[in-house]
Formats: C-alpha cells, structure tokens, sequence
C-alpha cells in the first residue's frame, strides 16, 4: 500500500501539476501557430512575464497588509491575466504585427520571437534581479495529508492546497476553452481561421480581431501556467524558459493548431517526464521478496536520471516527426 | 443602374498587370458567365472585385460606390458574397458551422436564411452535424455555396463551381444557381463548362489577356461562329 501511496503522491500529483502547465503553454503555442503560422519561441517568457505580474500583484497586497485565505497568487491571478494579456497585445502590436505587415515568412517571426524571448528576460534580470524569489514569503503552503492507514498505508496522501486550486483552475480553464471554441461566434472563427485563412477572409470574418483575440488568450494562459510553475517551484527569470522544448512537444505531440491537441499532449509529455525519473524501486521494492537469493533491485531504478527529464519531451519529439508529424489528433502543420 | 459596373479594371498581383481593362455590367436579375482559355485572368476578375489584389486603374461600382480595393470584411457586409475555386469549405467544421461563418458578418438572427439554405439542399440538412471535410466533392461544393448565401449577398460571384464534379452534380449545382438567381441574387460565376453555362447566361463574358474579347447574352455567344471557333473548342 505504501508503494501505491508513494507513487500517487510522487507520479500522479506531480505528473498532473506538471501536465497543467504543459497543457496551458501549449495551447498557447498551438492557437498563435493556427492563427499566424508561425511558432512563438518567446512562448516561455512570456509565462514567466505572468508570473512576475502575479508576484508583484501579490507582493502589493501583502504590503497593504490584506490577508486572503486562499494563497495570494491565486487571488490576484484574474487581474494578472488581464495585464499579461494585454502585454501579449502589446508585443504583437511592437514585433510581430509590423513583420507581418510587410509580409514576412513564418522563419523570420520566429527569429523575432527569439529576440522577444531574449528581450524578456534581460528585462526582468533588470528589473527583478536573477536572483529567486517565492510566492510563500509571508505564507505557508497548506498541505493536506489524507490519511490512508484504512487501507494499510502508513503514510498519508499529501497534496497541497496551491496543487489541489491548480487542479480546479485548470479544469475550469478547459471547459472555458472548450465552451468558448465551440459555442462562441468568435471561437468558432478562430477555428474557422486556422482551418482556412483565406476562406475566412473571404468570408468577411474580421482576421485582426481573431488575432487580437489569440493573443489575449494565449497571454492569459500563458499568466496562469507560469504563475503556477512560481507557485509549484520558485520564481526566477529563466523560470518557464526552461519548459519551452516540453511545451512545443506537447503541442506537436497533440498536433499544432488543435487546442484539445495541445491539452492532451501536455499531459502525456508531463506524465512521461515524471514516470521516466521515478525511481521505480520504491514501488518494486515488494518483488525483493520473491527474487531468487543474491539478487535484489537495484537502488535506483529510473529510466533516466532527473537532470536528463527533459531528453524525454525530446524523444518523444522525434518520435512523434517520424511516425506521425501531423500528431494525435490531425494537426494544421502542412 | 447596374448592380456592379467594372469600367476598364486594370489590376495583378504586383507585377506587371494581369487585368488590362475588364469592362463588365451585371444586374440583380443576371446570371454573368464568363468564360475564356487558361490565364485570360477569369479568377482574377473575381478576385479584384473582391478586393483579394490590388486593382490599380479603373472603377468597380457596386451599390453606388466604387468598390475598389475594398476588404472582403467590408464588401461581405454590402452584399457581395464570392466562392473560390478550391479549399471553398472550412474542412475540420460542421456544415452547420461553416454556414455560421457565412453570416459572420451580421448581427440579426439568420436562422431563418439558414432554413432557407437548408430548403435549397435538402441533403445539408441531414449533413449539419458532419465535418465539411467528410462529404463529397458536390456536397462541398454545396456547403460552399450556402456558406456564400449565409450572408443574404445581392451578388454571388463563383468561380468554377462545377470544376471536378461529375455530370449529375455539373447539372445539379447548375439548376441551383438559376434558383438562387430567380430568388433575387445576381450571379457572376467563370466556368469551364463553358457552352453549358453561357445556355443559361444572361450576359456572357469572353475574357482573354486580361481583356473583354466578346461581350453579349450566352445563346448569342454560343451562336458566334468566332467565339465558337477560337473559345468554345468549334
Ligand atoms: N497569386 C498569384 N500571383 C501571381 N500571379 C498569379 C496569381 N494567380 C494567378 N496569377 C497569374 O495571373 C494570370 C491569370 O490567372 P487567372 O487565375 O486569373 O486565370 P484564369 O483565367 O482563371 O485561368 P484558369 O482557367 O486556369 O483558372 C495567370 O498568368 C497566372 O499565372
Ligand atoms: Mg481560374
């Protein structure tokens, strides 16, 4: 039972905080690459850009000496939202929009997303130092233990309050999309734009507004996935810099310019990454037992060391270009 | 007055012009055929009217103004509607979104033009909930069509609505477009299928190098011995 405990706290929790992030990255990544062609490789900073306004947001109100019951990261997260999204605006409306303008290609976008990504974070190293900082400054992460010991456990089910609101804001987050995409006259153009743009051109759809729209969601999910990441881990400028090669896999796993793609493939990128460092003895270790005198489980039994987590977004890359480069689910990429 | 008026319409795509002077009159009780061999600039016809290139000489009036260079997104608004010739249908959409899209543009309640569509292709009724993608090659061409409609248009420009289709359906779409036009919309189409169309054409366009050649009602080209001879394969 321990080993069942063990692994729910270690693959099934951790695997579904890291799944949100992915999940909410990618579709990011896959509505700006439906709507525009072109892959934001600036898609990383600009969650650690959401962050940072969630923690200044946050800092504020602690300052003003209001306390919330929920953590503070949370509580500022919609207002946070706004103004990212507005940021993402505003980098569109400074970089991408003037090259889209003259026409340039889908090459000369990303190079520029490059300079965005470089941008970004020589701003807030400027700004807020390199240093890291955390939301639980002047709180406590509350930690709920269920405890299992009804069912022979003798350690107990532990997730903490920051991970349970996670789960529940991003599975809001999923209806919302899905709602919107399917119900919503301006979700359905949006699909109707990465499906065919020029139809919808030509179907008198308003394509600027379309954009303007992708780039308010994509700034807004992209606040809520690094705030996250800062709540889970720590805040600090490279934060989600270091996530974007898993985010692009999951939205190429999930096939690009599919929302619900991209949902999937962040989920099965983060449970792959964690699976592969679980170290699988802990949960093996029962076999001991029934193994032949002499021989026992070695102490270590990862499928690879947790300083190469993120070969796996990368093989699973690969694989996924080999067998099937339209992804799961049929993707927009040719 | 016309309902559109092309007075010598000299446009390309940004290299030299593909248009060198298309004269074209259409009112809301024609059926325009246009006709002509491979690069007379048919397609771009359409497309300049449509504001998809740069018209660089020349006026296009529609409802009283000239139209010229204006944005699909204002003209849709205006009464202008325009099928392309290939990927015409929102592929990875139901039909009934791709009709939603056709009436992106209004705000009033389009159930009611919607039903209309639905009257006039009975078999996208049945079809509302499947991806445009999964139907055949009429069948799209008829979502296509009523994507076209969602907007009540006063205009319907097609370009080669029958190209592909086999004969049962070259008719089909035919006879649907003569409906349509009997219901009040103007009809500027290009076909390939070109005898078959001028012999239900009010006005018949012969356009080469980017120019009207011959200009009269479709049974009167098709009697040209010239336009027979040089346009229409003897
Ligand atoms: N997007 C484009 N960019 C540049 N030139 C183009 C483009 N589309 C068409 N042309 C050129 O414009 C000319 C006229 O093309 P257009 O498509 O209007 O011909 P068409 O009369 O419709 O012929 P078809 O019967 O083959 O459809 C051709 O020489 C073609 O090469
Ligand atoms: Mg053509």
């Amino acid at each position: 039972m321990d080993e069942l405990i063990f692994f729910i706290n270690r693959v099934l929790i951790s695997g579904t905080v890291l799944g949100s992030i992915y999940a909410l990255g990618a579709v990011g990544v896959t509505l700006i690459f439906g709507i525009l062609r072109f892959a934001h490789f600036a898609h990383g900073d600009m969650m650690t850009m959401g962050a940072f306004v969630a923690f200044v947001l946050a800092a504020a109100l602690t300052a003003m000496g209001i306390v919330t019951p929920l953590p503070m990261g949370f509580v500022v997260l919609p207002l946070a939202m706004i103004i990212t999204a507005v940021l993402a605006l505003g980098l569109d409306k400074g970089f991408y929009a003037p090259l889209r303008e003259r026409g340039a290609r889908p090459v000369t976008l990303l190079i520029a997303s490059i300079g965005v990504t470089l941008m970004i974070q020589g701003l807030t190293r400027l700004i807020f130092g390199s240093g890291t900082r955390t939301f639980f400054e002047s709180e406590s992460k509350d930690i709920f233990r269920i405890d299992m010991s009804w069912a022979g456990g003798s350690r107990p089910i532990s997730i903490t309050e920051p991970q349970i609101i996670m789960f529940v804001v991003t599975a809001l987050i999923v209806v919302a999309l899905h709602l919107f995409l399917t119900r919503s006259r301006l979700g359905k153009a949006m699909r109707a734009m990465a499906d065919n743009a020029a139809l919808a051109q030509v179907s008198g759809i308003n394509t600027a507004l379309v954009v303007r729209v992708t780039w308010v969601i994509a700034g807004a999910l992209a606040c809520v996935a690094g705030t996250m990441l800062a709540l889970d881990v720590a805040l600090m400028p490279d934060l989600a810099f270091n996530i974007v090669l898993p985010i692009f896999a999951a939205a190429i796993v999930g096939g690009l310019g599919h929302a619900y793609g991209a949902i999937v493939g962040g989920f099965l990128i983060a449970f792959a990454e964690t699976m592969a460092v679980f170290n699988w003895t802990a949960v093996l270790r029962p076999l001991n037992g029934i193994l032949p005198e002499g021989m026992a489980l070695p102490a270590n039994l990862a499928v690879v060391p947790t300083e190469y987590k993120l070969t796996v977004a990368f093989v699973i890359l690969v694989i996924t270009l080999l067998v099937r480069p339209t992804g799961i689910f049929k993707g927009a990429s040719t | 007055m016309p309902l559109i008026e092309l007075k010598h319409v000299v446009g390309g795509y940004g290299g030299a012009p593909i248009l060198n002077g298309v004269n074209m009159a259409i009112e809301a009780s024609d059926i325009g055929v246009i006709v002509g061999p491979n690069g007379a600039g048919k397609s771009t016809t359409l497309k300049a009217i449509f504001g998809l290139l740069r018209v660089t000489g020349g006026t296009i009036d529609f409802g009283g103004e000239n139209i010229a260079n204006s944005l699909p997104d204002k003209l849709v608004p205006k009464g202008l509607s325009f099928v392309p010739q290939e990927k015409n249908v929102f592929t990875s959409m139901t039909v009934e979104e791709n009709l939603e899209m056709g009436a992106f543009t209004r705000s009033d309640d389009f159930r009611p033009t919607m039903d209309w569509v639905y009257g006039m292709f009975p078999v996208l009724a049945e079809k509302r909930r499947q991806p445009a993608g999964e139907l055949s090659g009429g069948q799209r061409q008829m979502v296509a069509m009523g994507r076209a409609l969602m907007s009540k248009p006063k205009l319907l420009m097609l370009d080669e609505p029958s190209a592909g289709l086999s004969p049962r359906y070259v008719i089909e779409i035919f006879e649907t477009i003569v409906r349509v036009n009997k219901e009040g919309v103007g009809i500027l189409m290009v076909e390939q299928n070109a005898r078959q169309a001028l012999a239900f054409a009010s006005k018949g366009f012969v356009l080469a190098q980017g120019q009207n050649r011959f200009t009269g009602t479709g049974p009167e080209l098709i009697a040209d011995p010239e336009v027979a001879k040089s346009f229409l394969g003897g």
